[in-house]
């Protein structure tokens, strides 16, 4: 069964054909393009498929397409072009954040996510905030230390 | 692309009654999260499925005429922990499911979910349990009303009818008003991982604050299904707050809980849990209630 589904992606609205149970991840990489949203456990472990769906950050591998009827998805390649994005991916950079990378989209999306509901994060609000977020490469703390000068520099955006 | 007969999508309750009709069999869909991931990995195959995620009108809490807090079933976890009601009137329920998984898994399970899954580790239903809250199950024949307590049938096993939908779940205002609760998890890690054991406590005082006017205690993972412990709550009825009310709900718990060995943790282990937890649950609500423990 195949239907119809209108969504906002990256402020943009698309339309795509398909099975309502399909993953929101593969319509996202197969369908649409967006890569830059990662499979890696495929189970809701490990974060690497976080999109933005209405402002709260989720787990695409978990999100049936019919649930995503009328939302306003944002994945990284949106994020990326914001000025928060760009705040926040310079700060990765410059912090030292990124090993393999494979985490990392996520580990944005997830700053971004608290962030916005929370400007100046304690360190561990920072753990809290990338808790459903696995990476195998840094142990953390380049990572938090780089949300914490994302959150330095970028004073006002959030 | 997966093994499932069919989809029926509802795009309104009455619709989902009558899916729920026809389709008595049919798995019913709300967040997504279990399903979806149960079916990649074929835990679940040939079945009918039912979504229920399009139905807004599910969604939300709110303060009845009467008082009674009511939570729709498909309300978020992270919903759920935000909302100025749950704040107000039972904030215990909303940090208990601050404690599930991820900020991810958070944003998408719905309480409604958590507690017709049925199993014993589900964080919300321990302290739903505490609070003696009360369940609307709406199916064409009508609504029926059912105790939360009486839900659990074993691990998993629910009393969902067939043709029945959850569609409310309420805590009355006597069951919220002066009372403070306190849940504790204890997981291997603090995030992403399920309960060894989980505790939910909740007091109400005396007018003077100086005895327990009602204590109620629920465990998860410390039975086959989410438990309350009955025992322990006769016995700490107008009690003085001190060192052997302690004792009493600390060891008068282990009456009614039967933890088994698993792989997270031993029997043994469980049954130290429940005391410690049971303990600690204790003076913390009693704390947030304005008592003080005497010794
Ligand atoms: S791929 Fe979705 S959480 Fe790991
Ligand atoms: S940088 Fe490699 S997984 Fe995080």
């Amino acid at each position: 069964m195949v239907r119809e589904i209108q969504f906002r992606l990256n402020g943009k609205d698309v339309s795509v054909i398909c099975d309502p149970l399909k993953r929101l991840l593969d319509v996202l990489r197969e369908d649409l393009g967006m890569v830059g949203t990662k499979e890696a456990c495929g189970e809701g472990e490990c974060g690497a498929c976080s999109v933005l769906r209405d402002g709260a950050i989720v787990t695409t591998c978990m999100i049936p397409m019919g649930a995503v009827q009328g939302c306003e998805i944002t994945t990284i390649e949106g994020l990326r072009e914001t000025e928060r994005g760009k705040c926040l991916i310079e700060a990765f950079a410059d912090g030292g954040a990124v090993q393999c990378g494979f985490c990392i989209p996520g580990m944005v999306i997830a700053a971004e996510s608290l962030l916005a509901s929370n400007p100046h994060p304690t360190n561990e609000q920072i753990r809290h905030g990338i808790s459903g977020n696995l990476c195998r490469c840094t142990g953390y703390d380049l990572i938090v230390d780089s949300i914490r000068l994302a959150s330095e520099r970028g004073n006002g955006l959030w | 692309m997966y093994d499932f007969k069919t989809l029926y999508e509802a795009s309104s309750v009455e619709d989902a009654l009558r899916l729920r009709k026809d389709h008595p069999k049919a798995l019913v869909l709300a967040g997504g999260s279990d399903i979806l991931i149960k079916l990649r990995g074929e835990e679940i195959s040939g079945c009918e499925l039912i979504s229920i995620y399009a139905l807004d009108e599910l969604r939300g809490v709110c303060l009845e005429e009467d008082g009674s807090l009511l939570i729709r079933p498909l309300t978020s976890f992270s919903d759920i922990t935000m909302h100025p009601l749950i704040k107000q009137c039972v904030p215990v329920l909303g940090e208990a499911v601050d404690q599930i998984g991820g900020p991810q898994i958070r944003n998408i399970g719905t309480i409604g979910g958590n507690i017709c899954n049925g199993v014993t580790s589900a964080d919300s239903a321990s302290t739903l349990k505490a609070y003696d809250a009360v369940l609307e199950l709406a199916s064409f024949e009508g609504i029926r009303i059912l105790p939360y307590a009486e839900f659990n049938l074993g691990p998993g096993k629910v009393d969902l009818r067939p043709g029945e939908l959850l569609t409310g779940i309420r805590i009355p205002r006597e069951s919220w008003e002066h009372t403070y609760g306190e849940y504790i998890k204890y997981a291997m890690r603090r995030a992403m991982d399920i309960a060894t054991l989980g505790c939910s406590v909740n007091v109400r005082l005396t007018a003077d604050k100086q005895r327990i006017d009602r204590l109620r205690i629920a465990f998860g993972v410390a039975a086959p299904t989410p438990v309350r412990g009955r025992t322990a709550e006769a016995a700490a009825i107008g009690h003085a707050l001190d060192a052997a009310l302690l004792d009493i709900v600390g060891e008068g718990s282990l009456a009614d809980v039967m933890p088994r060995t698993s792989w997270r943790a031993s029997k043994e282990f469980r049954l130290h849990l429940v005391q410690e937890l049971a303990r600690r649950a204790t003076i913390a609500a009693i704390g947030k209630a304005g008592g003080t423990i005497n010794d």
